[in-house]
Parts: structure tokens; C-alpha cells; sequence
């Protein structure tokens, strides 16, 4: 009677610079091709920044959303939105009582759109001109409380904020939402929309991005000896997650299972992974923990990967400290390589892709790797698909973020 | 230079309608704010802030609740011009 909930996907949305929903997306992943391009303005020229390409969405939300949304909410929740209306499409537009659903959205940087535009327009015209709907807009929140009020959510509204992990710990968030039994089910994911030219040069001052501005489709290339930063990215990705008790009573298609959660911290750096990868093994330690499976268990990890020199490898070297030998066994897949990084979005984005590659059996590939790292210790899946197995299988999703966040996400088959 | 009143309503319709999705020919003089166009005191105030701009007027806090119909806006807004 008092059992712990099991947890189950049912829904899956998308926007991305790869395709405006999941099923462009998935497909434009499998064929290996890159969402980067030369940005069309003339921001690197105007104001000097190093790096003039980004992995813009494929389908701007303008052409999506009708205007009064557009003009409502900043890009970052226009992005929310569009995959959670289409992850809950997917999920059969569940019948659910408002009180037991719940929304989990993140963001990594909030309303920067917003926050920049109503400040150039105080400073070019007063503040009389700064528009009501600024702080509604701008705050971290928006694209959750959107997300809530789209569907009526009551259960509860929430935002992790962890940089570059926030989606993957707001999904970890709505599962435990559902295990301690708040709610039956939840609309959780992550958003970004940070390709502004403030946190491109900011960005591009910390020296994290690649400059590799003659080849934008060649410049995000994780574990290749050339890698020099990783590609600014932007989009959402939302899952439906549901108890298996509520999905089975109607009757919904159980795409996979999230079975296992694990957090740490590094307790080290503002910005830097923490040498050793002790956090990170901390992290894909306790979700297998949580998952109850084995390291036998674990066929394909979506490492988070960035393409920058020093984060790979700890985290490949964490990879396989976790799993040990069984890692010879592991597609491992930096789908990094062709989205560039969604920040906020991409640990939702790359579940969902987890999602897909233990459904379709099919692990996408890593793109750009003309020359792996020799101290790559890992099987990486280049530039084609790799099969994987048949029967219960299940994959790791790791995300990290600036702050030294920490997030692994176990997903089994259903 | 006064904008006349037919050039004060089609720009007031033009922004509420942008505002609110409704078709600009639905937004007619007579209409309320509230109770016909469903706009909320948020949606009001990003109405007058963008109306302020493009006609060049103030229109105070104070005076915003006088303002029940779109008409009640073009007249008000008419007579602040400079």
C-alpha cells in the first residue's frame, strides 16, 4: 500500500536547433547533422565578440505561436511551451485531476531576452516605457508557471535552477514529485533562450565556447583532439512523466521508464569540474543506487559532453570508473556534437533523446570526431547510429553545470 | 502635430488587438475593456504604455479606471494632445 510509485514516460516534446519537434529532431540526430550555423546578424562584427555562429532552433517560435503568446512571454518559456504542448499531445493529452498534476520547468538563465530589451528600452526612452509584462517575463520562473497554467497545474509549479543541469534536475525533481506522491503526473523539462549577444561575448570571455567561426557545423566535436569549446545552443525539451499505476488505468503507451536519480555536488568550483570526477561519480553512482540495476544493466550513456578540453575527459574517466569493465560494452553517444549546448534544455533534450535511443534500439552518433582524444577510455558512437541490444535494457543521462551541479538520470526500456 | 481622431482609434485598435489576439474589427468603440475584451489591469497597463508612445500623451494611473471603453480612450487620449 505504501510502496514507492514507479515512474514512467509517456510523453515526449520538443523544439531544437535540429527540428521544431521530436520527431524532426530525433531523425536529424540519427542522420548526424549539426543545428550550428553563421548567426544572421552582425553581432561579432558590432560589438567585437569572438564567436559569430550558434546552434539556433531549426523553427523559430514565431512561426509557431500566435502573436499575443509572443509578445507575453520571453523566448525562453515561447520554447517551454511548444514542447509541452506537443509532449502532452503525445502522452494523449492525459485525463488527470488538476490537484495531482504538476510542472517541473527549468531554466539555466531566466528571461535574458527580457531583462536586456526592457533595460535598452529605459535607457534609449525612460521608464515610462518599460512595459508591465517585463518581470512576469523575465523571471526564472515564467516558463513554469506557463507551463502551469496551460495545463491548470495545481500540485505544484516548480524551477531548479543548476546552469547546464537544470533540465536534468527538474526531471529528477518531477519523479520525485510523483514517488512521494504529490502529484500522479508531471509536465517536466528544461528551456533556454540565451542566444543574445550579452551571453555570447560573456560566454566567449570565460573561453568556453569554440571558435571555430570558418566551420560552425564542425566546431561542437566532443572528444576529438581538436575540440576547443563547446557551441552555444537554444531550445526546450518537456517528458510527461507519470506513475505506472495512472498511466496503466488509462491505458497510455509507457515509452520508458525513469528509474533511478542521482545528485551530488562538487563542493569545488565556480565554473571548473572537479578534477578527480569525484562528484560526477558520485552522482551516476546514486541513480544507479536509486535504479536498483547493475552495471551490467547499462548499455548507452548520453555523456554530457561539451566539446570543451578539460570537462570531456573527467567525465569519461568517470564513466568508466562507475561502470568498470562493463563500460567496453557502452555506446557511449555526445549528441552535444549536433544540437550544441541547450544549457537549461539540454539535460531534458538528451533524456529524451535516452528515451528514443532505448526505444528505437539505436544509439545516436557523435559527429565531428575526426580524431578521438587517446585518453578517451570509452566506446564513443561516431558518426553513424549503433544498434543496441534487444531485450530490458537501460542508459544513463549525465548533465552538469556550472556551479558544480551534478545530475545522472537512469532510463530503463519499457 | 495632433493626430486626428480616426488615426487615434485605428492606432488604439491596432495595439489592443496585437495585445489580445482579437481581430482588429472586433474592437469597436463602444467596446468595454473589461467586460467585452477581457483584458486584465496587466494587459491595461501594456496597452497604455504602448498608446502613451505612439501618440506622444500621458495618460495617468489616475485616469486609467476612467477609461471603460475604447472609445473613452480615443476621446481621452484626443484631448491630452499637446
Amino acid at each position: 500500500m505504501s510502496s514507492v510509485p514507479d515512474v514512467v514516460i509517456t510523453g515526449l516534446g520538443a523544439t531544437t536547433p535540429l527540428g521544431g519537434d521530436v520527431a524532426s529532431t530525433w531523425r536529424a540526430a540519427l542522420a548526424g547533422e549539426s543545428g550550428a550555423r553563421t548567426l544572421p546578424n552582425d553581432w561579432a562584427e558590432t560589438y567585437g565578440i569572438a564567436v559569430s555562429f550558434a546552434a539556433q532552433l531549426k523553427v523559430p517560435a514565431a512561426d509557431v505561436l500566435p502573436r499575443p503568446e509572443t509578445k507575453r512571454m520571453d523566448p525562453s518559456a515561447q520554447y517551454a511551451i511548444i514542447a509541452a504542448r506537443e509532449a502532452w499531445a503525445h502522452a494523449g493529452n492525459p485525463e488527470v485531476a488538476p490537484e495531482r498534476l504538476g510542472a517541473v520547468v527549468s531554466s539555466g538563465i531566466g528571461g535574458i531576452w527580457t531583462t536586456l530589451d526592457a533595460w535598452d528600452t529605459m535607457r534609449e526612452k525612460g521608464a515610462r516605457r518599460v512595459l508591465p509584462m517585463t518581470v512576469p517575463m523575465l523571471m526564472p520562473n515564467s516558463p513554469a508557471a506557463y507551463v502551469e497554467l496551460e495545463f491548470g497545474a495545481r500540485a505544484g509549479a516548480h524551477a531548479l535552477v543548476s546552469a547546464c543541469a537544470s533540465g536534468a534536475e527538474a526531471i529528477g525533481y518531477a519523479c520525485e514529485m510523483i514517488r512521494t506522491g504529490r502529484a500522479d503526473v508531471v509536465v517536466a523539462g528544461g528551456t533556454e533562450a540565451a542566444i543574445h549577444p550579452m551571453p555570447l561575448a560573456a560566454f566567449a570571455a570565460s573561453r568556453t565556447l569554440s571558435t571555430r567561426n570558418d566551420d560552425p557545423a564542425g566546431a561542437s566535436r566532443p572528444y576529438d583532439v581538436q575540440r576547443d569549446g563547446f557551441v552555444l545552443g537554444e531550445g526546450a525539451g518537456i517528458v510527461i512523466l507519470e506513475s505506472a499505476d495512472h498511466a496503466e488505468a488509462r491505458g497510455a503507451t509507457v515509452l520508458a521508464r525513469l528509474v533511478g536519480v542521482g545528485l551530488s555536488s562538487d563542493g569545488y568550483h565556480i565554473t571548473s569540474p572537479e578534477p578527480s570526477g569525484r562528484g560526477q561519480v558520485s552522482a551516476m553512482r546514486a541513480a544507479l543506487a536509486d535504479a536498483g540495476l547493475s552495471t551490467a544493466d547499462i548499455v548507452h550513456v548520453n555523456a554530457h559532453a561539451t566539446s570543451t578540453v578539460v570537462g570531456d575527459l573527467i567525465e569519461a574517466r568517470g564513466v568508466r570508473e562507475v561502470l568498470g569493465a562493463d563500460a567496453d560494452r557502452v555506446a557511449l553517444s555526445a549528441t552535444k556534437s549536433m544540437t550544441g549546448h541547450l544549457l537549461g534544455g539540454a539535460g531534458a533534450l538528451e533524456t529524451i533523446f535516452t528515451v528514443l535511443a532505448l526505444m528505437d534500439r539505436s544509439a545516436p552518433p557523435t559527429i565531428n570526431v575526426s580524431e578521438p582524444d587517446p585518453e578517451l577510455v570509452l566506446d564513443l558512437v561516431r558518426d553513424v547510429p549503433r544498434a543496441l541490444p534487444d531485450g530490458q535494457i537501460a542508459a544513463i543521462n549525465n548533465s552538469f553545470g556550472f556551479g558544480g551541479h551534478n545530475v545522472a538520470l537512469v532510463v530503463a526500456s519499457a | 502635430m495632433a493626430y486626428t481622431e480616426q488615426e487615434i482609434l485605428a492606432g488604439l485598435v491596432e495595439i489592443v488587438s496585437e495585445e489580445t489576439g482579437l481581430p482588429a474589427d472586433s474592437v469597436l468603440p463602444e467596446k468595454s475593456f473589461t467586460d467585452d475584451l477581457d483584458i486584465d489591469s496587466l494587459s491595461m497597463m501594456t496597452i497604455v504604455t504602448l498608446a502613451e508612445e505612439k501618440f506622444d500623451v500621458r495618460i495617468p494611473d489616475d485616469e486609467v479606471k476612467n477609461l471603460a471603453t475604447v472609445g473613452d480612450a480615443v476621446s481621452f487620449i484626443v484631448g491630452a494632445q499637446g
